[in-house]
């Protein structure tokens, strides 16, 4: 029988969809502990989370934090670096450190029959890292000339000048990586005080994700971890979500020159509210419509109605403290003005003139709800999503909870959020440009004078 | 739960019109992968008129006659996630949607593979040339290093050769190009002849197959493009500088290598697992971690269809000049001619390859997902089936062959040496660089 070619054929009904089950555990050292079976393929997958992150890195020594982290891989007991890279590569281990704004995540992902081996070089590396000088300075001597190397990098020249703009000096307000002067100070007796400080059981998850029974992630972690007995002083000073950041209370404008640039990395951000906001399902649906997603407002302005871009999203960095909501796009330089106008236009028209047609909202709604089995394929995911459970202290019945949630949402809702949050007179927007070829052209943004920064 | 051997199951078939139809079931979450494969990329373009093929990718998602719009609308409120890409040799498109939305999947890729032409429109060809243009100025222009492979490719191949020219294309050749260039492209290998389709995940292979036959067994077979020719092209060593807007010095070191599953293929896979994968690795324990001339080194196989390049890349650290890095690179290489990998080594690289099979496995869809590598299999090899054999190529390989295929390939007199070094030192390049210019 022939295609009807004359309608695009409909979705059909949601299928069924078995979330994970997660259990959870307290070890006798304190560590939390959360198990999921996940039988698709014979993979395991450890991710210890611990407390602290970039937001951790104490005053002036900011990169110190993902410094530490860095040093889980340069040798633990009778292991030299060589020898813990050799132990990884046996278990075909694919190792991984994340470090965040809120915590530090170390994951290692192995062959299911490589579980035992896999959990205890975790445990060893991140709990008893051996700290060898040499090491500590080849480490921090890298990172220094990565910093170097990203400034002539556009995006992360803009994403290191945004955060500072935006927070100024809350401890949100850099890179993990941190600044050349802090890495130029930090020594190995920082990272030794950061890791007993920060590096204890009590403050810290262990997510176990693989093909074998709860019973057996359990004893695996049990068997590797149930050992690490961290100092158990307190963390000194307020975490960083605690502390209030000054918020901007006028739209500002910011260049940061790269002579004869074909492009300008734009960000157009500011500072919003937390992860365990109640509007988070609101706003992320907000977000979809207006920059979320390829259909989104601003791509299909920027992109496929102007062409000044490859593509422009938003989203929010969520964090456990006020987290920012950021435009990103990179344009071709004598489109920048315009295009930094048609994004503000697009932003503050949500709130305003053009909120959600119900279309459109149904439309970010659904994509998001059946879009949403989808990210619970592989034992990565499942565990870096548990992860982020306990990272915002959100409920056991978060994934459960989740669709009806976000079909709760109203045009009331989105809007009452642009309104909050897209109002165009609290945007910081930025430029790592040429110039010269667009510096008149800003005028017309009556942004006032940009203030020009260094890369 | 022990391992099982890794493998792909699968069912083939070939629709009337020549369309190859693979259908993979997982059932483990409620999706499917719809993937396809056109068997051409930017090895079919002329000089001239390079970037042809990716762009045109871009125009596959504008609409086609049946549904005059973009593509995303539809498949994104279905909660699908989508993408194209093009390289050299062929230009894969997917889909990831709920079983629930399958047809719909279907229904679009099925009628911009029949249905195309009518919908492409001078407007849009501009406004993606555009779009192409942007993403040329973010990827490579604006990026440091970002033109050093362009230099490479021109190099390492000669004018005429398919792969003398990146995917992205000319600046120039993208400004220039005309929407008839774009319909006859289309006809020349937009068909079903030329084409693949994988459909993975959570349905049953029955009702595969017979979706498949409904959506596009109607569609003209088209005609199945000849071979691209490649001229032979002996190499001699190249040293090339270019000047960039970078803090640290790079060296670039390729050299023409077997062509994808071909012999030695696998072998130079692995030669560039020892040299720079992890710190055991030789090049990286040498230049990174003993000796800190270096800030990073890799190495591998770039494997194609035509033939493969093998790239060792490495950043000097500040003070140290490339030449210094490439006579130890010099002096490791001549190691691995003599000697040869130790029983050590051999056992390490295997055992990662092992894990990485593996490792394959646990998507259906999207770039590099079960989907896509049946695709590749069939469309590369001929064999959906040969995930397998591939891994036996791994599993098999023996030190012997490592250095024979090292000795055979990876030859100083018959390579391409780029520095690309920061504005105004050239004399941190390889002594004897003739400067190249590249945009």
């Amino acid at each position: 029988m022939p295609v009807d070619r004359s309608r695009l054929p409909g979705v059909g009904a949601d299928p069924a969809f078995a979330l994970p089950t997660v259990t959870r555990h307290i070890l006798s050292n304190g560590l939390h502990l959360r198990t999921v079976e996940h039988w698709s393929v014979p993979v395991v997958t450890f991710a210890l989370q611990i407390d602290g992150g970039s937001g951790a890195d104490p005053d002036g020594l900011d990169g110190l934090a993902a410094l530490a982290a860095d040093m889980a891989d340069e040798g633990t007991g009778a292991l030299d670096a060589i020898a813990v890279s050799d132990a990884l590569a046996r278990i075909g281990g694919d190792y991984d450190v994340d470090v965040g704004a809120d915590a530090s995540v170390f994951s290692l992902t192995t062959l299911a029959r490589f579980a035992g081996r896999g959990a205890a070089l975790l445990a060893d590396m991140v709990t008893r890292p051996s700290l060898r000088p040499a090491d500590f300075d080849r480490v921090r001597q890298l990172r220094l000339d990565r910093l170097r190397q990203l400034k002539d990098l556009p995006a992360a020249v803009a994403e290191r000048t945004l955060l500072h703009l935006l927070y100024g000096r809350h401890p949100y307000g850099h890179l993990s990586i941190g600044s050349q002067p802090a890495l130029e100070r930090v020594t190995l007796g920082d990272v030794e005080a950061f890791l007993a400080r920060t590096s204890r059981p009590s403050a810290a998850t262990l997510v176990a994700c693989g093909a074998m029974t709860h019973a057996e992630l359990r004893d695996h972690v049990e068997a590797a971890f149930g050992g690490w007995a961290g100092s158990g002083e307190a963390p000194a000073g307020p975490p960083a979500a605690r502390l209030r950041p000054e918020e901007a209370s006028r739209a500002r404008l910011a260049v940061v020159p790269r002579e004869g640039a074909p492009q300008s990395e734009l960000r157009i951000g500011r500072l919003t509210t937390e992860r365990a906001t109640p509007d988070h399902a609101s706003l992320l649906v907000m977000n979809a419509i207006v920059g979320g997603q390829f259909v989104s407002r601003i791509n299909l302005k920027l992109r496929e109605e102007k062409g000044y871009t490859y593509g422009a999203r938003t989203s929010f960095d969520w964090r456990r403290g006020i987290s920012p909501f950021v435009l990103q796009t990179s344009v071709d330089t004598p489109s920048t003005a315009d295009a930094i106008a048609c994004a503000l236009t697009e932003l503050a028209d949500v709130g305003g003139p053009r909120p959600p047609a119900t279309a459109e909202l149904a439309s970010a709604k659904a994509s998001l709800t059946r879009g949403f089995p989808r990210g619970f394929e592989t034992a990565q995911q499942v565990t870096r999503a548990v992860a982020q459970l306990a990272l915002y202290n959100l409920p056991d019945s978060y994934f459960s909870d989740f669709v009806p949630a976000v079909n709760a949402v109203t045009v009331e809702d989105v809007v009452r959020g642009a309104r909050q949050y897209l109002d165009p007179g609290a945007f910081t927007t930025l430029v790592v440009g040429d110039r010269a070829a667009i510096g008149d052209s800003l005028a017309a943004l009556s942004l006032g004078d940009p203030e020009i920064l260094p890369a | 739960m022990g391992d099982r051997t890794p493998e792909i199951p699968h069912r083939k078939r070939t629709l009337a019109n020549g369309l190859d139809v693979i259908v993979h079931e997982d059932h483990h979450v409620p999706i499917v992968a719809v993937n396809v494969w056109y068997h051409v990329g930017s090895k079919n373009e002329r000089p001239g008129a390079t970037g042809f093929a990716h762009l045109f990718e871009h125009l596959m998602f504008e609409g086609s006659a049946h549904h005059d719009s973009g593509y995303f609308p539809p498949l994104q409120q279905a909660g699908a996630q989508l993408n194209g890409s093009t390289n050299t040799d062929r230009t894969n498109y997917w889909e990831v949607v709920p079983t629930s939305a399958l047809d719909r999947a279907l229904w679009l890729e099925s009628d911009r593979m029949g249905f195309l032409l009518p919908a492409l429109t001078r407007e849009r060809l501009e406004t993606q040339r555009d779009v192409v243009l942007n993403e040329r100025r973010q990827s490579y222009e604006n990026r440091p290093y970002g033109l050093s492979m362009m230099a490479l490719m021109a190099a390492l191949y000669p004018p005429d050769h398919p792969y003398h020219w990146m995917t992205i294309g000319s600046a120039e050749d993208i400004r220039a190009m005309q929407i008839e260039d774009v319909q006859a492209f289309f006809r020349a290998y937009y068909h079903p002849s030329n084409a693949s389709l994988v459909l993975a995940g959570d349905l049953e292979t029955s009702r595969g197959f017979e979706l498949a036959e409904a959506y596009f067994g109607d569609i003209p077979a088209g005609e199945r493009p000849g071979a691209v020719s490649v001229p032979a092209a002996p190499l001699s060593e190249q040293r090339l500088v270019l000047e960039d807007r970078v803090e640290l010095p790079r060296l670039y070191l390729a050299w023409r290598a077997p062509a994808m599953f071909a012999a030695g293929d696998a072998e130079l896979d692995l030669v560039g697992d020892l040299l720079a994968n992890g710190k055991t690795a030789r090049l990286y324990r040498t230049l990174v971690y003993e000796r800190r001339m270096a800030v990073d080194v890799a190495a591998g196989q770039g494997s194609r269809e035509l033939e493969s390049f093998f790239l060792i890349v490495a950043t000097g650290a500040p003070g140290h000049g490339l030449g210094g890095i490439l006579e130890e690179i010099d002096r490791e290489l001549g190691r691995v001619h003599a000697d040869g990998p130790t029983p050590d080594e051999m056992e390490r690289a295997v055992a990662q390859a092992e894990a990485h099979f593996m490792y394959r496995l646990q998507t259906v869809g999207g770039f590099g997902g079960k989907s896509d590598q049946l695709n590749a299999y069939n469309v590369l090899c001929g064999m959906p089936g040969y995930f397998a054999e591939d891994l036996a190529r791994y599993r098999s390989a023996t030190a012997d062959a490592l250095c024979e295929a090292a000795r055979r390939h990876l030859v100083p007199d018959r390579r391409v040496a780029l520095s690309v070094v920061p504005r105004g030192r050239l004399d941190l390049a390889l002594e004897g660089s003739r400067a190249v210019v590249v945009s």
